[in-house]
């Protein structure tokens, strides 16, 4: 790896938001995608813990890169997730206490998500502190994003109104809709409506932009 | 003694039908659309969940009980509960290799993948919240594998038959099976109710 130009670096942030979105493309992490994202703020709130859990143990395994032994790595690097995941455990039960009511099991399953091990293992663990970092600050990104977007569109169909967070404790609720909604939308199996519909829509989106810049390959 | 019992079959009823954790609690999913391609390897792969499930369930509660508790330490739950996992999964692998050979090589990279799976994580996280007595434990560990069983056994035998449909193109794959799992979960939410813990 020779040092990397900014422009790689964007490449890289672009990558883990697009490319290989975690939800959208990788379909990994897919829990809390549904869990959480029947309301707006549950949703943001979540998709910052990951960004905080996925970019802090990209650079924490980066640095340690060098002396954790090839033989033990996994161990290893579950702990160090383990480790960042209860801090972001305590802090949301400290500073956000309504959210964390609501997401706090799924909060401590990030330890499970098969993504941010993934990083670790196929990008963190190779590579130097600035570019792992990138990377996870891309990938938890692309995960904020998908979980936006879902929850989104699942509160405005489902419930007619929008949870806007605009600040720790704060939060102001738009109403868009006040006929009847579209109830199953915040219900469990609409959580599973959306991100299926939105996958196709990604998909079809995806499809389309390759349709139409074919020589950019 | 007998609502004992009564109880406990409860429990496993909720654990199963009504908080199924896939249709949910959503739980599980990246396993749940991994493996639910064909039915054999969907009912391979819940017996080892269910297994593994209730060991852990077993072994968490020791360990919550005995350890944690006494010393103050709950906050490490965590950790400690992946820790347990992984051995745990590590040890059915070797297993599973010696005595079923075939079994492993079809589950293949499913079965590593069962330590970084947010279900079998779920259940001592759960059961330490709820302060589950042992034999609550086990069997909402039993229940919660169960309910896995069930969904993955229904999700592969409509799987099979997709491959055969014709499904409009940006739908193909994942987003469709996310249709039918939410049709399904649709279906599931008719349980709800039928027990009140």
């Amino acid at each position: 790896m020779s040092s990397p130009s900014t422009n790689s670096l964007k490449d890289l942030f672009l990558n883990g938001i697009i490319k290989e979105n975690t939800i959208f493309k990788l379909a990994l992490s897919l829990c809390p995608s549904i869990a959480v994202t029947n309301n707006l703020k549950n949703g943001i709130f979540m998709g910052l813990a990951v960004l905080f859990v996925q970019t802090m143990v990209n650079l924490t395994i980066s640095l340690m890169r060098k002396i954790i032994q090839p033989k033990v790595r996994l161990p290893i690097f579950m702990l160090v997730i383990s480790g960042w995941v209860t801090i972001t455990q305590m802090m949301m039960a400290a500073f956000v206490p309504d959210v964390y009511a609501k997401v706090g099991l799924y909060i401590a399953l990030i330890v499970a998500f098969a993504s941010i091990l993934a990083r670790a293992e196929m990008f963190a663990s190779k590579n130097s502190i600035v570019p792992s970092m990138v990377d996870g600050l891309g990938m938890g990104v692309g995960f904020l994003f998908a979980l936006t977007v879902i929850s989104f569109f699942r509160e405005l169909v489902g419930k007619g109104t929008l949870t806007v967070p605009t600040g720790l404790a704060t939060q102001h609720v738009f109403t868009f809709i006040n006929t009847k909604p579209v109830l199953i939308m915040v219900l469990p199996a609409g959580g599973f409506l959306a991100v299926g519909i939105l996958m196709a829509a990604f998909n079809w989106i995806d499809s389309r932009y390759r349709k139409s810049a074919p020589s950019s390959h | 003694m007998e609502s004992e019992f009564t109880k406990l079959f409860e429990l496993i009823v909720s654990a199963s039908l009504i908080n199924n954790f896939v249709f949910t609690r959503f739980l599980g999913l990246c396993i749940f659309f991994g493996v639910s391609k064909k039915m054999e390897t969907a009912v391979g792969m819940s017996i080892t969940f269910t297994a593994v499930m209730m060991i852990s369930a077993a072994v968490s509660w020791v360990v919550f009980t005995m350890v944690l508790v006494p010393l103050e330490i709950t906050f490490l739950e965590i950790i400690v509960f992946i820790g347990i996992i992984a051995g745990l999964v590590q040890a059915s692998d070797t297993i599973m290799r010696k005595t079923a050979p075939g079994l492993y090589y079809k589950l293949g990279i499913y079965l590593a993948l069962i330590s970084t799976n947010c279900i079998i994580l779920a259940v001592p996280l759960v059961n330490a919240g709820e302060k589950y007595s042992f034999i609550e434990s086990l069997a909402f560990g039993f229940g919660s594998g169960l309910g896995f069983a069930l969904a993955l056994v229904i999700m592969a035998s409509i799987r099979e038959r997709l491959e055969l449909a014709e499904v409009p193109a940006p739908f193909k794959g994942l987003p469709m099976a996310f249709v039918i799992t939410g049709l399904i979960a649709l279906a599931f939410t008719g349980f709800s109710g039928l027990i009140t813990l």
